[in-house]
C-alpha cells in the first residue's frame, strides 16, 4: 500500500492495464509527448510507444468517434477528453453513437470505451471551463458513469471500467488530482456499480461524489465537534445507480442532504431524492435536502466563484436546519 | 440542379469485361432496385415504420464500389443503406425482416430501416445522424493499423456529409495517421431538398480531398463499371500503401429523399433525364450488344431476383415480433444493468 496523489493513481492503473492488455490504448489531447494537460498520462508515450498512447488533434468528435470504431473493431481505447467541457463538441459521438450502437444494431456489437475527463470548477477558469456534466451521461441508457473520489477507488474503477465491456465515462475532477491517499498495490479493482458507506454516523446521512465527497468528509469531521454525527455515502457510481447503502443510511439517520459541484436542477441529487421518497419515504423525517452549484454560468472573479460553488460551510449550516439545530 | 462535369472519366483504364463478373453486378444492381421498389410497396402498406430512404437509382454506386471489398472489409454507411447491406452480402430477407421490425431482422427489430449491421459480413452499420459514421470508421481503419493485419474501411455518405465538421476531421486523420480508408461520396445531387450548389461552396466534392493533400477522384456514379474500376485501384492503394482517398459518385435518387418527400424542390423533366442514363438498363444493353445477355437472359434474372424479393417478404411476414420481455436486452454488453 503506498500514498499516492490522484493523478498517479490513475497513471498506475493506465500503466498496469496496458502492460496487462496489448488491446488497451490511450488517445486524446496533449496526452504523449506533452505527458497530459494534468499529467495522468506521464511517461505512458515514452514506455508504450505512439502506436498506443496517440496524440490527436484539437478535434474532439474525432477522438471519440475514432474510439467508438476501434472499440468495435476489437481494441479497449481509452480516450481522454481534456476537460469534460470540451466533450460537448462530441456529443453526438457519446449519446448518439457510444451508447447506442450496442442496442440499436440489435446486440451485435459492443463499445469496450473509457472515456476519461475531469470536471469541476472552483479554478477562475470562467462559464466554460468549470462545468460538471456527470448528470447528463447518467440521464442516457447505453453509458456507465463513475466519478471517483479518492486516489483508491480512482485506481480501482479505471482499471475496472478498462475491463468493462461498455462505454464508461469516468468522470475526475481538476481539484482532486494533487489529493492523496493510500492505494493498494498491484490488481485492485473496484466495481463499477457499488456505492460505499466513507464514514459511518447516526442522526444525518450526506451523499456526495467526486470532489464533492471531500468536501462531504471535512463537514462531517467539523460536525463531529458540534455533536452531529454524519454518515457520508460515497455516489461513486452514477450509473448503473447504487441506492441500497443509501436506502439502508436513511432508514438509520432519516435525514438526507445531497451534494454535487454541478446545478442542482435535474441533477443528481433530483435523482436520489426521487429514488429515497419512492423506496424509503416513510423513514424521512425531513424533505430532502440538495446542495449545488448557484444556476449561473460560473462566473470569474474570486469572490463571486467562491460562493457560486458549494463548499463544507453550505453543508454544515444544512445539516444543521436539518437537524434543527441553528 | 444542373451538373457540369456530370460523368467525368475516371483516370482509371484497367479492364473489367469478363462475363462472369459483369453478370454478377447486374444481377445485384437488379435485386437492390427490385428490393427497395417492393421495399416502397410495403412502407405504403404500412408493414414499414418510421423513415425510409431508398436507393432507387444509385445501384451502379452502391455496386461498383461494394463489390470491389473482400468480405472480412469493412462497410460504414448511413441511413440510405438497404443495398449497401445487400450487396455487402445480407442476406434480403433479413434486411427485409428488419424493416419489418422483425426478431429476424440484422438488428433483432431494435433498429429498423436506418440501423442495419452485421458483424459476420463486417456490415458496420447504418447511421441517422449526417457525417456521424465517418470517425467511427476512421477507428476501425486504425485497429487495422493497430492490429496490423489488410483489411480496408469504406466509408460510404452523402454529399450533404461532406459540409459537416466531422467530415473535415475525418479526411484530416485518416491522412496523419496512414488510414487504410476509402471516402465515398454518394452525390446525388440533393442533401435532402437542399441541391449541392446551395450547400456546399464547392460543388464537385472530389476537390474537397486536396484540403488534405488526398487522392480526390470523381466518376459517373450511374456507370457501374467505371465506379467499380477506379474503386479497385483506391482500395488497393488503401489496402497496400494504406494511403485514404476521397471518391466522389455523381448519381441521382429517383425517389424522394424519404418516403414521406413529395419531392416539390425538383423538376421532373430532370428526374426523367436521369432515368434515361439508368445503370440496370445501359449495363444490360452493353451486355446484349457483347453478346453476354439476351434477352430471355434478362428476363430470367429478373424473375430470380423477383423471387428472391418475395422470399424475402415472406420471411419477413412470418418472422415474429421481438419477445416484448426482451425490450431492456442489449442495452449493456454482459450484464442487465438498469
Amino acid at each position: 500500500m503506498a500514498v499516492l496523489a490522484m493523478r498517479d493513481a490513475l497513471n498506475q492503473a493506465l500503466r498496469e492495464e496496458m502492460k496487462r492488455d496489448e488491446s488497451v490504448f490511450l488517445l486524446g489531447e496533449d496526452i504523449g509527448l506533452y505527458d497530459g494537460s494534468f499529467k495522468v498520462t506521464r511517461g505512458l508515450m515514452k514506455e508504450f510507444g505512439e502506436k498506443r498512447v496517440l496524440d490527436t488533434p484539437i478535434a474532439e468528435e474525432i477522438i471519440i468517434g475514432t474510439a467508438i470504431g476501434a472499440a468495435m473493431s476489437g481494441l479497449r481505447p481509452v480516450a481522454e477528453m481534456m476537460t469534460v467541457n470540451f466533450i460537448m463538441v462530441a456529443m453526438d459521438q457519446v449519446v448518439n453513437a457510444a451508447a447506442h450502437i450496442r442496442y440499436m444494431f440489435g446486440g451485435g456489437t459492443k463499445v469496450p470505451l473509457v472515456i476519461r475527463t475531469p470536471g469541476g470548477g472552483g479554478h477562475q477558469l470562467g462559464a466554460q471551463h468549470s462545468h460538471s456534466h456527470e448528470n447528463w451521461f447518467a440521464h442516457v441508457p447505453g453509458l456507465k458513469v463513475v466519478a471517483p473520489g479518492t486516489p483508491a477507488d480512482a485506481k480501482g474503477m479505471l482499471k475496472s471500467a478498462i475491463r468493462d465491456d461498455n462505454p464508461v465515462m469516468f468522470i475526475e475532477n481538476e481539484g482532486t488530482y494533487a489529493v492523496k491517499g493510500e492505494v493498494p498495490d498491484g490488481d485492485h479493482l473496484v466495481a463499477l456499480d457499488k456505492n460505499e458507506v466513507k464514514r459511518a454516523g447516526e442522526h444525518i446521512t450526506i451523499c456526495a461524489h467526486s470532489r464533492m465527497l471531500i468536501v462531504a468528509m471535512d463537514a462531517a469531521t467539523e460536525l463531529e465537534k458540534e455533536g452531529i454525527s454524519a454518515e457520508v455515502v460515497d455516489m461513486r457510481a452514477l450509473r448503473p445507480l447504487d441506492m441500497a447503502p443509501v436506502i439502508e443510511s436513511v432508514k438509520k439517520t432519516s435525514r438526507l442532504i445531497t451534494v454535487e459541484e454541478g446545478w442542482r436542477s435535474y441533477g443528481v441529487g433530483s435523482e436520489i431524492a426521487s429514488r429515497v421518497y419512492e423506496e424509503a419515504f416513510d423513514y424521512l423525517d425531513a424533505p430532502v435536502a440538495r446542495i449545488g452549484a448557484a444556476e449561473v454560468p460560473a462566473p470569474y472573479n474570486k469572490r463571486l466563484e467562491k460562493i457560486a460553488f458549494p463548499g463544507k460551510a453550505d453543508v454544515i449550516v444544512t445539516a444543521r436546519a436539518l437537524l434543527g439545530k441553528n | 440542379m444542373k451538373v457540369e462535369q456530370r460523368a467525368a472519366e475516371s483516370r482509371s483504364k484497367a479492364a473489367l469485361s469478363d462475363k462472369e463478373t459483369l453478370l454478377k453486378l447486374y444481377r445485384e444492381m437488379l435485386l437492390i432496385r427490385r428490393f427497395e421498389e417492393k421495399t416502397a410497396e410495403m412502407y405504403q402498406a404500412a408493414k414499414i415504420g418510421g423513415f425510409c430512404h431508398l436507393n432507387i437509382g444509385e445501384e451502379a454506386t452502391i455496386v461498383g464500389t461494394i463489390s470491389a471489398l473482400r468480405p472480412a472489409d469493412y462497410v460504414y454507411s448511413t441511413y440510405r443503406e438497404h443495398g449497401h447491406a445487400i450487396a455487402k452480402g445480407i442476406e434480403p430477407k433479413a434486411v427485409m425482416a428488419e424493416l419489418f421490425g422483425k426478431e429476424t431482422g440484422t438488428s433483432h427489430g431494435r433498429g429498423g430501416s436506418m440501423h442495419l449491421f452485421s458483424q459476420e459480413h463486417r456490415f458496420y452499420g447504418g447511421y441517422a445522424i449526417v457525417g456521424q459514421a465517418l470517425p467511427i470508421a476512421c477507428g476501425s481503419a486504425y485497429a487495422i493499423n493497430y492490429q496490423g493485419t489488410d483489411e480496408v474501411v469504406m466509408s460510404i455518405f452523402g454529399d450533404g456529409a461532406t459540409n459537416i465538421g466531422a467530415f473535415h476531421e475525418s479526411l484530416n486523420v485518416a491522412k496523419l495517421w496512414h488510414l487504410p480508408i476509402v471516402f465515398i461520396c454518394v452525390n446525388n445531387l440533393y442533401g435532402m431538398g437542399t441541391a449541392v450548389n446551395r450547400a456546399s461552396a464547392v460543388t464537385e466534392i472530389w476537390k474537397k480531398a486536396c484540403a488534405y493533400d488526398m487522392t480526390g477522384e470523381r466518376v459517373d456514379g450511374m456507370d457501374v463499371l467505371a465506379v467499380r474500376r477506379i474503386t479497385d485501384q483506391l482500395v488497393a492503394q488503401a489496402r497496400e500503401k494504406h494511403e485514404p482517398s476521397l471518391l466522389e459518385c455523381v448519381t441521382y435518387r429517383y425517389r424522394g429523399h424519404s418516403m414521406s418527400d413529395p419531392d416539390t424542390y425538383r423538376g421532373k423533366d430532370e428526374i426523367k433525364e436521369w432515368q434515361t442514363r439508368d445503370a440496370i438498363l445501359s449495363l444490360g444493353e452493353q451486355m446484349k450488344k457483347q453478346k453476354m445477355l439476351s434477352d430471355d437472359d434478362i428476363q430470367r434474372i429478373d424473375e430470380e431476383v423477383t423471387a428472391q424479393v418475395e422470399e424475402a417478404v415472406k420471411f419477413a411476414e412470418e418472422s415474429p415480433d421481438p419477445d416484448p420481455k426482451d425490450l431492456y436486452r442489449d442495452v449493456y454488453a454482459g450484464e442487465a444493468a438498469s
